[in-house]
């Protein structure tokens, strides 16, 4: 019988025995009367009774439960002490749960795609490239899928927008471009319909180009109908079949694709380069990450060899080498590094309140004292003494963990709402069984730690000496205040600690924003894309005259200074780069220069951006119209190559291409954080959006360009309408899509360090505060002890401001001495987060002498308030007390 | 526990045995078995009641009985004990195992 039915028979049996025992004796009187020996003795019956109780009960669990009821009846009688222990501990295990819960769901959770494990990312590297891992070009798939010994699926895929047509205006879904092997790699079935086939990535093929369509796009534009299967679709100006819907939920990566097209290369048309595709595997059962990037070494040896050299280009060996990884890190990104480090202060956190809840304990097993000794005397063991305590510790941590898991979950909430940017997997987050589990042993860690002091005094305390101690010459223990101040002195330095961080990440974002990213007044630049694929406009001098008069028009608009067009803008996180020749320089053979930031823009591009011409003058209208070659670079570039900017100016460079045309250097721009304001600018170079022999192409435009506007009204829905209105008056087939506006991009490159500013600036606001009330209790306690001593001092003729000075002294005492050892452990510790840093040290001493100033200031006013107390005691109250 | 004190006293672990071979006769409760008991062995061995009850049990726990409450002889609620499957295979291990025993020391002391 388990013991936990053994324990609810338990009365029952009881009175069963009770009731034998007296069936029993009842037969043996009547036995008796007849016989000469008179009624015998019955055993003895309440040995009997305790010999059946331990048979039928357990009893450490009956022992562990009347100290819980015990402990449980104590804490309600003691709601002060009870209300603001549950809400200290709530606080700390809660912020950890909901970290926690974050950490989990970001870093520690499978990706959300069966055996999830065994998924890759697939990438390279090449020296030439600085060593950065880059994505897959259309030719790796072919070699990828053919030679591949250890990829069980390959497939390449990009994201981007596509243009739905004739369903209404022309509209811009998301969209997943990918070949076949994606879908397959990730494991994912279709809820109706199929995936993509092998046949299906074939141009060519007799079939239409299927489609296949997101659940949620299937609800919002088809009403989940079922019979949408074999139906046409157009994207992008292409007729396309719909050969199945995704399940709902469905991401790639951090996107949630609307449509996914296939992508179709042309076996005899690709060549080594074009990196633009995402390449995602699924490694064959029991294959490790090293054998496959081995293997893959191998396959790139074949690659090289295969394909031919972009065209018009000379073969370059870029020595490009294998960098698989786990897809989940594609996934995170880096927010891995400042998740880990927030939860690594939010413990801290934790580890402050159970210093405080344990100064609680310790006053209260102080005045337990006397009854802590009577249990004692009347036989109790110390090791009963101590699991008493510990139960009642438990029980404390564990009512403060499930206010904690209700905190956590309104956080949670809460979090989920804001949705910060660069939060990925934001949807997958809840409180679940392991976050659960973690509150759960959370608790009873936080609960062990915090008893841990008052039950070594508790347990320890000397009988005979707590038994005299209930007269009124006793005084207070040197041990209890020596615990004590061990606690504050400890909070002190982990309140310093998450102080010290918070403040380091203010500077970084101060920093962050002194930061000149290379544009100004970001608010008032508008941008938006447009696209003109080949299948609407073939002829490109056609999409050159129209880019040209939609820019006309924008202009046009009332309240617009400035408007240019351009392949990519800063921050946009669009980058193509390729090696620059310059004429004046000399290359060994079959070494090629090294990859610069390419950006193509029409004239005015930086009055628009508000990005500073260093030397020279922007490209005219007139060049670009004559298609004049020239060309424009960023200072950094110019000082690399020709020492000064000036010198730059009339130096001939050209791109890739067969039979170049050189280009003339007109003017040279300063730098422009282009990746992000935290990295350093690229060095970049700028060319006609409209290029005559550019990359070998009789006439080279931009297909898919940015427009960047600057105005006053930029972001309002009125100009936008405006806008619209003006792209359409030139061409009414072209969707407007990706628009923002350029404080929007920079607000998102900060976004990272804000988040973590934020985070941090909570818990370092929340270790002061539990900092703070820690050493306020210490002191106020120190004060209520000790009111007779300050009677007599009082008495004896101490002036109050000699008190006051003697308590606030104490407390400095204390906070100097938490402030040294946390200036010590931050000098460590801050070099873990190194990496969220940006323009300050680790040991900025700004930031550490500010902070320590914050927490000593903290500190005299915590212990001023009970000095000032201790000052006003009447000598003759005090001395009468008790 | 039996209690070994003066003779009459049961060896330790013997009056487990007793019991299961008094309820292979049938359904008893706690005072007809240590009076079976009693009558049995003419007198020499008497069951103690601080010993018997916790013997039952402990047997019950072990499932070697089985019990239900009854109306006795007498009219009387009583609870009555019964050897379960495991109790009768209990009594042919032991039986077996006293004989031998019983069979080796007379075999010692008749030597």
């Amino acid at each position: 019988m388990p013991w936990w039915l053994k324990f609810r028979k338990r009365r029952a049996l009881e009175r069963d025995l009770l009731e034998e025992i007296a069936f029993h004796r009842a037969m043996r009187a009547r036995d008796a009367k007849a016989s000469i020996t008179g009624i015998p003795p019955f055993g003895n019956e309440t040995r009997i009774k305790e010999e059946m109780r331990d048979m039928w009960s357990f009893v450490p669990i009956e022992t562990a439960w009347r100290d819980a009821c015990y402990g449980l009846r104590g804490l309600w009688r003691n709601p002060g002490f009870t209300i603001v222990a549950v809400l200290t501990l709530a606080i700390g295990i809660g912020a950890n749960t909901a970290v926690f819960s974050v950490v989990d769901g970001i870093l520690i959770k499978p990706l959300p795609y069966p055996d999830a494990d065994r998924l890759v990312g697939v990438w390279q590297t090449a020296p030439a490239l600085g060593g950065g891992a880059f994505n897959c070009s259309p030719s790796m798939y072919f070699t990828y899928r053919e030679a591949s010994q250890t990829f069980q699926y390959v497939g390449l895929a990009a994201t981007g927008g596509a243009t739905v047509t004739g369903l209404g205006e022309p509209e811009q879904a998301r969209n997943m471009n990918t070949t076949y092997g994606t879908l397959q790699a990730l494991g994912v079935q279709p809820v109706i319909g199929r995936l993509f086939t092998e046949a299906d990535d074939t141009p060519g093929g007799t079939n239409p180009d299927p489609v296949i369509i997101s659940y949620g796009y299937w609800q919002s534009h088809f009403g989940g109908d079922t019979s949408i299967l074999g139906r046409g679709m157009t994207v992008d100006s292409t007729l396309r079949q719909i050969v199945g819907v995704m399940p709902a939920g469905f991401r790639f990566l951090n996107v949630e694709p609307e449509l996914i097209t296939t992508a179709r290369f042309d076996r005899s048309r690709v060549y080594i380069g074009n990196f633009y595709l995402q390449g995602i595997a699924r490694l064959k059962p029991g294959v490790t990450l090293t054998q496959a990037n081995a293997d893959m070494q191998r396959v790139i040896e074949i690659w090289k060899n295969s394909w031919p050299p972009p065209p018009g280009r000379a073969a370059v060996d870029w020595q490009v080498k294998p960098a698989l990884r786990p897809l989940k890190q594609d996934v995170v990104g880096d927010t891995g590094n400042a998740l880990w480090v927030l939860m690594g202060t939010i413990s801290m956190v934790l580890l402050i309140a159970c210093a405080n809840v344990a100064n609680l304990l310790l006053v209260r097993t102080q005045s337990r004292q006397q009854e802590l000794a009577v249990r004692a005397a009347l036989g109790a063991s110390r090791r009963r003494i101590a699991a008493a305590l510990f139960i009642e510790s438990v029980l404390l941590s564990l009512i403060g963990g499930a206010a904690g898991v209700a905190l956590a979950y309104a956080g949670l909430r809460l979090l989920v709402r804001i949705g910060p940017e660069n939060l990925p997997r934001l949807n997958e987050l809840a409180i679940d069984l392991p976050t659960l589990g973690f509150a759960f042993c959370a608790s009873l860690f936080s609960g062990l730690l915090f008893s841990l002091l008052p039950v070594l005094k508790g347990a320890g305390s000397r009988m005979a000496t707590a038994l005299r101690g209930i007269g009124r010459t006793s005084s207070q223990s040197k041990e209890r205040h020596r615990a004590s101040n061990v606690l504050v002195v400890t909070q002190m330095a982990l309140a310093l600690v998450l102080l010290i961080s918070s403040g380091l990440m203010i500077r970084t974002f101060q920093a962050l924003r002194n930061v000149s990213p290379g544009f100004t007044k970001p608010e008032s630049i508008q941008i938006f894309r447009l696209w003109m694929p080949f299948s609407q406009v073939p002829d490109p001098a056609q999409v050159a005259r129209t880019q040209v008069a939609i820019r006309e028009k924008l202009a046009a608009i009332p309240g617009v200074t400035a408007v240019a067009f351009s392949n990519t803008v800063p921050l946009d996180g669009r980058t193509s780069w390729d090696p620059v020749w310059a004429e004046d320089k000399v290359y060994p053979a079959g070494q090629a220069p090294p990859a610069r930031t390419y950006r193509f823009v029409s004239p005015g591009f930086f009055a628009a951006s508000g990005t500073k011409l260093v030397v020279g003058r922007d490209i005219t209208w007139a060049e670009f119209n004559d298609r004049t070659p020239v060309a424009l670079v960023s200072e950094n570039m110019a000082r690399e190559l020709w020492g000064t900017a000036a010198a730059a100016l009339g130096k001939r460079i050209h791109e890739p291409g067969p039979k170049p045309t050189w280009r003339e250097i007109v003017g040279v721009i300063e730098d422009v954080r282009n990746g992000g304001v935290q990295f350093k600018p690229p060095s970049i170079v700028y060319f006609p959006a409209v290029m005559e022999n550019g990359y070998g192409n009789p006439l080279y435009v931009q297909r898919p360009v940015a427009y960047t506007i600057r105005t006053g009204r930029a972001g309002t829905q009125s100009f936008l309408a405006e806008a619209r209105a003006a792209v359409w008056s030139v061409d009414s087939n072209l969707p407007v899509f990706l628009v923002s506006t350029m404080k929007d991009l920079y607000d998102q490159s900060l976004a990272p360090t804000s988040f973590t500013l934020v985070m941090l600036a909570i818990a370092g606001t929340m270790a002061l505060l539990l900092g703070v009330v820690g050493i306020y209790g210490v002191m106020s306690y120190a004060v209520s002890q000790r009111t007779r001593e300050m009677g007599i001092r009082l008495a004896l003729g101490a002036e109050p401001g000699q008190l006051k000075r003697m308590f606030v002294g104490n407390g400095l005492v204390l906070a100097g001495a938490g402030v040294v050892i946390g200036l010590v452990a931050a000098a460590g510790l801050t070099r873990l987060m190194k990496s969220l840093l940006f323009g300050v040290s680790t040991l900025d001493p700004v930031i550490y002498i500010t902070m320590a100033a914050v927490l000593v200031a903290a500190a005299v006013i915590a212990s001023y308030l009970p000095a000032r107390r201790a000052s006003r005691i009447d000598p003759t109250e005090a001395l009468r007390l008790e | 526990m039996p209690k070994q004190r003066g003779t009459g006293e049961l060896v330790q672990g013997t009056l487990e045995m007793l019991i299961l071979r008094t309820l292979a006769r049938g359904a008893m409760h706690g005072y007809a078995i240590a009076v079976a008991i009693e009558s049995r062995s003419e007198d020499v061995l008497r069951v103690e009641e601080g010993s018997l009850y916790p013997a039952l049990h402990r047997m019950e726990l072990a499932g070697m009985l089985s019990s239900e409450w009854r109306t006795s002889e007498t009219n009387r609620r009583a609870k009555f004990y019964k050897l379960t499957a495991t109790g009768r295979k209990q009594l042919a291990a032991q039986s077996t195992n006293w004989n031998r025993l019983v069979l080796a020391i007379a075999r010692v002391m008749e030597g």
